[in-house]
């Protein structure tokens, strides 16, 4: 590699970082020019956060050199990137929340004296009017949207000059409009001779931003190409190592009852924003319904809400198994003709019968306990079961031992906290967990998230199972080459709306992809 | 690796130690710790410290009414420390066990002073140490209350229920419950049947802490209720989706830890003072809780902990008569010990990689 | 109206020494550590301050010169608190201890320290360690000349305090326009409510903390120094500064973390504390009045959690250590 010649470029030569036993990053080079912008494609969990960090001072890596401006630097702290001149835009908005933006954009500035706020606003207003931000700088960070804030970030980051920017999925929580607007300012920026990185796993993004792609695969680089030469297959292709022909199973079930309709369910959150608005759909028994969306759509909320965690208006009824199904017999029956789960804890919902398991998202922070073991972890929703005051850890520990047999978890043993073991495995304990305790609606949002190819395919394989015995599946995922692949239907969330719900065997990845950005697929602007 | 790119000392989550390490580190930073105090010991008065730590040992464990001193020091910390750790393990900051013992102190001398007359020991001592368990854990119930509601900062909260209660005792000393002849700003002595027996020379109340030692780690470890402190503790977000009901919780195991605290009051007002005065807990409830924190919350540490503590106290009287070093060296050199052990507990959780010496510290 | 006068004067006098904690201990939460170690530091600031004033008067004898010995006490007494918090800073930031138990050390140890200079003191000098009667006004008489402190009214209101009330009102003044007025400021604030964010914007969060809560010590301290030679009359006196340190606590929540607030608030405090010797109601006992203070405290902790107003709140990291690779 050259690393030398260039001015105001970054370069980096076999950066390696590790965590405990885990290479996040392994040698990975990379090169970017003034006036480019890289995308670093990967899949989730493929080290691209991680190498930004490095970047940003944040972490300090193990191996490896980084140039800039052709010398090579060492980047202890935050400060330090900035002093060279690099700024990165996180994925989780670093802002304090009582302050104004004004008073966010200069934090850290090392400026002396007392801070003359019309100043500052000048600028800003200066650097938005250049790029063409639309931004107050009076607003305080907790009065503002996702946008207001990124946008917040981003002037932060020019405002202390940086030419190399660094922006980690910037779009994830952005509407498609919203997501032009960012591209324009971005291409504004190129032309004043910035150099920017933008994390992402979203092709079409990569396509039509970037002159250059860099691809990484778990922790590993595997090569840069020029966005020109290059198309959505191809990119795949080096993103996930082989052609995205899933082959997953979608068995057809023998009963197909109806288990959970949702009716008119609205959820406001904290501060009355509705994240759910008026959703309606039925789940059935024997079938996988996907739900698919933009991050931030809702998703969380209606999982939330039907598990009894969230508050919400409207109804949600939960119809029990069919007579003749595998599942009847083993629940005890409830009204035939519905039993409202809304306004209902997750205590009560399980008392009057209704088995509901539930896979959050944030797996160690809501699913598991972090710093127990596997057997504390197994009783977590039955340690009440049983008579007398103390706990009986003989079935969890039983349970524990199986789990590990039938589902290859790999853990030095039942008491290792699971706060140490691999994302992979960490899921397989909480999947196991949740289907052990024979559910007749079981949900899940993102169950193969960070995970490697073998142990997606034992979730797949889980969730299948759980269908074929009459379970309603709710799948809450982001690929949509496996929602299409896995599902029967697929419900589209759009801004907390019910965008469509579609049969995944007739549907195409560009129509469910039209229904996530336009409640009902229309193509006028959505308010 | 370019060394001089590399920040001097670089900190690393160390995976589990061995046990033994982890007690050589401790006990190396109880070392640490008394040569520090052994050297304020000599700057202060020119003491020899060996002397002086001698004076201390001889003084705490030398005689038999010493030990039985040593041993009524004992038994409010190891008590208030188990009062404290199912808080702590809910990572629920309650720092009020000084109000705590207070409430159980007031309400347990009600029943003494009042009912002495009408009820015959065994009874009597009874109602006092249930009356002192409801006093103090209603009156740790209240910030809980707020806390599971509102999320009122619990350690703000609790810390000023302290002064709350000892303020009522100062009226109580001086007003209502003041003894006869008026003026004394006392309350009476109890009564024979109001004070607790002694067994082996101390008030029976060391037997009533070790069953309550155990009982704690029992509970702790073993019971549903243990089970779900534990869970809130590390993250309520999986309680409420486990389906507990985490404000019942807080509200239930802050009773619980008042209930104990407040049996402790009882027991320092029924067996320690035989009588009650605002001082009753005398900073016994913030002692207790470093005591529990040391611990890592097992009950058999606190113990351990709060021996060590009661010898250093009792021997610090011996000290001042003997070398007239001031009785508040044991407060010092308590500090001193408290900073050294609160310090260590770093080193069991870090290593810190000096530039240069990575290779060696990858190897081990 | 006379006596309405005399009381107010008094209660600005008896809550001064909490001004001082208070102010130094929001410096230090506003930096997100909860230092309970204050009761601790002002007795360590009482002992070394007394002590620092004894031996300059004992050493220069008839010369010792008044203003000379109150900055010693000053001196000396805010050196004894940042000490403290040097201790608190190193295990709570470096070494990542837990903070509540921290302070509650600093606060054993602290409270030890200062009894045992006052004990030792005074076995030492075999009498009771108090400074002679001109040095002592230096310390308890205003520093305004006679004619203005005998206007009517605004004399004693505005000019009969002691030099450390216009101390302690400068202190506070300068604390308040530093935190809202001037960019170390503004980063101190951050650092107390997102250290993560504070890091990433290139803040030394490490540095401060350390400052704010060794500076914070040192101004707490003063405190207790201030209340053994003010309102304990200049002797050691280790029964009346038990509970300052905790009611200073108690304040800086009373006051919203604001010093402009502690301003009253020190002086209503002090009122309550001695409201006992002027109002005397028939069905409330005098010896209730001193809980007021923690009581109004808990009515206004109550009342910010159940409105939560962004403002109001606690700094958000307050009491939680940061570890920039943990998040």
């Amino acid at each position: 590699m050259m690393c030398v010649e260039q001015e105001g470029a970054i370069c980096l030569k076999g950066l390696t970082k590790r965590f405990g036993s885990v290479v996040a990053n392994d040698k990975i080079d990379l090169e970017l020019g003034r006036g480019e912008i890289l995308a670093l494609l990967g899949e989730n969990g493929s080290g691209k956060t991680t190498l930004m960090n490095m970047i940003s001072g944040i972490y300090f890596p193990d191996e490896g050199q980084i140039f800039v401006g052709g010398r090579e630097v060492t980047i202890r702290s935050p400060k330090d990137a900035f002093d060279l001149g690099i700024g990165m835009i996180h994925q989780h908005y670093k802002l304090v929340d009582v302050f104004t933006a004004a008073e966010n954009i200069v934090l850290g500035l090392p400026e002396k004296g007392k801070f003359d706020k019309r100043a500052i606003a000048q600028k800003v207003r200066q650097i938005s009017e250049r790029y063409g931000f639309d931004i107050d700088p009076d607003k305080k960070i907790y009065d503002m949207s996702v946008s207001e804030k990124q946008t917040v970030e981003i002037v932060k980051v020019l405002y202390r000059g940086a030419d190399i920017l660094i922006l980690d999925e910037p779009t994830a929580v952005l509407t498609p409009q919203e997501t032009d607007k960012l591209f324009a300012v971005l291409r504004n920026m190129k032309a004043d001779g910035k150099a920017i990185v933008i994390i992402t796993h979203k092709l079409h993004e990569v396509l039509d931003i970037s002159d250059q792609v860099a691809v990484l695969r778990k922790g590993k680089y595997i090569g840069t190409v020029n966005t020109a030469e290059t198309d959505a297959q191809k990119l795949t292709e080096m993103m996930v190592g082989h052609a995205v022909s899933l082959n997953i199973d979608r068995p057809e079930a023998r009963y197909r009852d109806p288990r959970l309709e949702a009716r008119h369910l609205t959820v406001l959150n904290k501060e009355g924003v509705r994240m759910l608005d008026d959703v309606s759909f039925l789940a059935r028994g024997g079938e996988i319904l996907g739900i698919a969306g933009v991050a931030g759509s809702g998703q969380k909320e209606l999982l939330e809400a039907i598990a009894g965690l969230q508050k919400g208006a409207g109804s949600v009824l939960y119809y029990p198994p069919h007579p003749n199904s595998d599942l009847a017999g083993q629940h005890v029956p409830v009204d035939r003709d519905g039993e409202e789960l809304l306004g209902k804890t997750p205590a009560q919902i399980q008392k009057i019968g209704v088995s509901l398991a539930f896979v959050p998202e944030d797996r160690l922070g809501m699913g598991l306990v972090a710093g127990m073991d596997m057997v504390d972890n197994m009783m977590l929703k039955t340690y009440v079961q049983g008579n007398g005051p103390f706990v009986d850890r003989k079935p969890p520990k039983e349970l524990a031992r199986r789990l590990i047999d039938e589902l290859e978890i790999v853990t030095p043993g039942v008491s290792t906290p699971v706060r140490r073991l691999s994302g992979g495995n960490v899921q397989k304990v909480l999947v196991g967990r949740e289907i052990a305790s024979s559910p007749t609606v079981l949900m899940t949002a993102y169950p193969v998230r960070g995970l490697d190819i073998n142990s997606s395919y034992t979730i797949y394989r889980l969730l299948n199972e759980q269908k074929m015995k009459g379970v309603a599946v709710l799948l809450v995922g982001e690929d949509l080459d496996v929602l299409l692949e896995l599902c029967d239907r697929i419900l589209v969330l759009c801004g907390g709306k019910v965008s469509a719900i579609v049969d995944a065997r007739e549907t195409s990845k560009e129509e469910v992809g039209l229904y996530m950005t336009h409640v009902g697929g229309r193509e006028e602007e959505p308010k | 690796m370019n060394e001089k790119h590399t920040p001097l000392l670089r900190l690393a989550k160390r995976e589990a130690m061995s046990s033994g390490k982890r007690w050589a580190i401790r006990i190396a930073a109880i070392a640490l710790a008394l040569l520090a105090g052994g050297i304020v010991m000599a700057l202060a008065g020119n003491n020899n410290p060996f002397a002086a730590y001698a004076t201390i040992l001889d003084g705490a464990l030398g005689k038999k009414t010493a030990v039985r001193q040593t041993v009524k020091n004992f038994i409010p910390l190891l008590g208030t420390a188990l009062a404290i750790a199912p808080c702590f393990k809910m990572k629920f900051w309650n720092i009020g066990a000084e109000g705590q013992i207070t409430a159980g102190a007031v309400c347990a001398t009600y029943f003494a002073l009042f009912w002495a007359g009408r009820l015959p020991q065994v009874p009597l001592l009874l109602v006092m140490a249930l009356a002192g368990m409801v006093g103090g854990g209603l009156w740790a119930l209240v910030p809980a209350f707020f806390k599971a509601r509102w999320g009122t900062n619990e350690t703000l909260f609790t810390l000023m229920m302290n002064y709350i209660i000892i303020g009522f005792v100062k009226w109580l000393q001086g007003g209502p419950w003041e003894k006869q002849p008026k003026g004394s700003q006392q309350i009476a002595q109890f009564a024979e049947n109001a004070c607790l027996p002694k067994v082996a020379g101390v008030y029976c109340g060391w037997i009533i802490v070790l069953v309550l030692m155990v009982l704690m780690f029992l509970y702790m470890k073993y019971t549903k209720q243990g089970y779900e402190i534990a869970v809130v503790g590390e993250s309520e977000a999986t309680a409420r989706y486990a389906g507990m009901n985490v404000g019942r919780i807080i509200m239930r195991t802050m009773s619980l830890s008042g209930a104990v605290a407040g049996l402790v009051g009882f027991l320092l007002v029924s067996g320690a003072n035989n009588t009650l005065y605002d001082g009753v807990a005398g900073g016994v409830g913030f002692t207790a809780i470093t005591v529990a924190w040391l611990a890592q919350l097992n009950p058999f540490g606190m113990a351990a902990i709060s021996a060590m503590l009661a010898v250093l106290e009792k021997g610090a009287d011996t000290l001042q008569t003997r070398m007239g070093v001031p009785v508040a060296i044991s407060d010092v050199i308590t500090g001193i010990l408290l900073f050294f052990m609160l310090g260590c507990e770093f080193f069991i959780q870090y290593r810190v990689i000096v530039r240069g010496h990575e290779e060696k510290e990858a190897a081990k | 109206m006379n006596d309405l006068l005399k009381f107010i004067v008094a209660a600005v006098l008896t809550g001064i020494p909490l001004l001082y904690g208070t102010v130094g201990e929001v410096l230090t939460e506003k930096s997100g550590n909860l230092n309970l170690g204050v009761e601790g530091m002002m007795y360590m600031g009482g002992a070394l301050g007394l002590g620092a004033a004894f031996y300059y008067e004992k050493l220069a004898g008839a010369a010792a010169s008044g203003p000379v010995a109150v900055v010693l006490a000053i001196l000396f007494s805010f050196l004894a608190g940042a000490l403290g918090a040097l201790v608190f800073s190193f295990l709570t930031v470096t070494l990542r201890a837990n903070q509540n138990v921290t302070g509650l050390a600093l606060t054993i140890f602290g409270t030890g320290v200062g009894q045992f200079l006052g004990e030792y003191m005074r076995v030492r000098e075999g009498t009771y360690v108090a400074v002679g009667n001109s040095l002592k006004s230096a310390f308890q008489n205003s520093p305004f000349p006679r004619f203005l402190q005998e206007l009517p009214v605004a004399g004693p209101l505005l000019f009969g305090y002691n030099i450390f009330v216009y101390l302690g009102v400068a202190v506070a003044v300068i604390m308040a326009l530093y935190l809202s007025r001037t960019r170390s400021g503004l980063q101190l604030r951050s650092v107390g409510e997102s250290p993560a964010t504070a890091d990433a914007a290139g803040i030394n969060v490490t540095r401060y903390k350390y400052l704010a809560t060794i500076l914070g010590g040192g101004i707490s301290a003063i405190g207790g120094m201030v209340y053994i030679m003010t309102v304990a009359g200049a002797v050691w006196n280790h029964e009346g500064l038990s509970g300052e340190g905790w009611l200073a606590v108690a304040l800086v929540i009373f006051c919203l973390w604001s010093p402009l607030r502690a301003l009253w608030g020190s002086a209503l405090f002090g009122g309550l504390m001695i409201l006992y010797l002027r109002l005397v109601l028939p069905f409330f006992p005098t010896q209730l009045y001193k809980i007021l203070p923690y009581v109004v405290t808990v009515v206004v902790l109550v009342a910010v959690s159940m409105r939560q107003k962004r403002e109001n709140q606690p700094p958000a990291s307050l009491g939680n250590a940061y570890f920039r690779e943990e998040r």
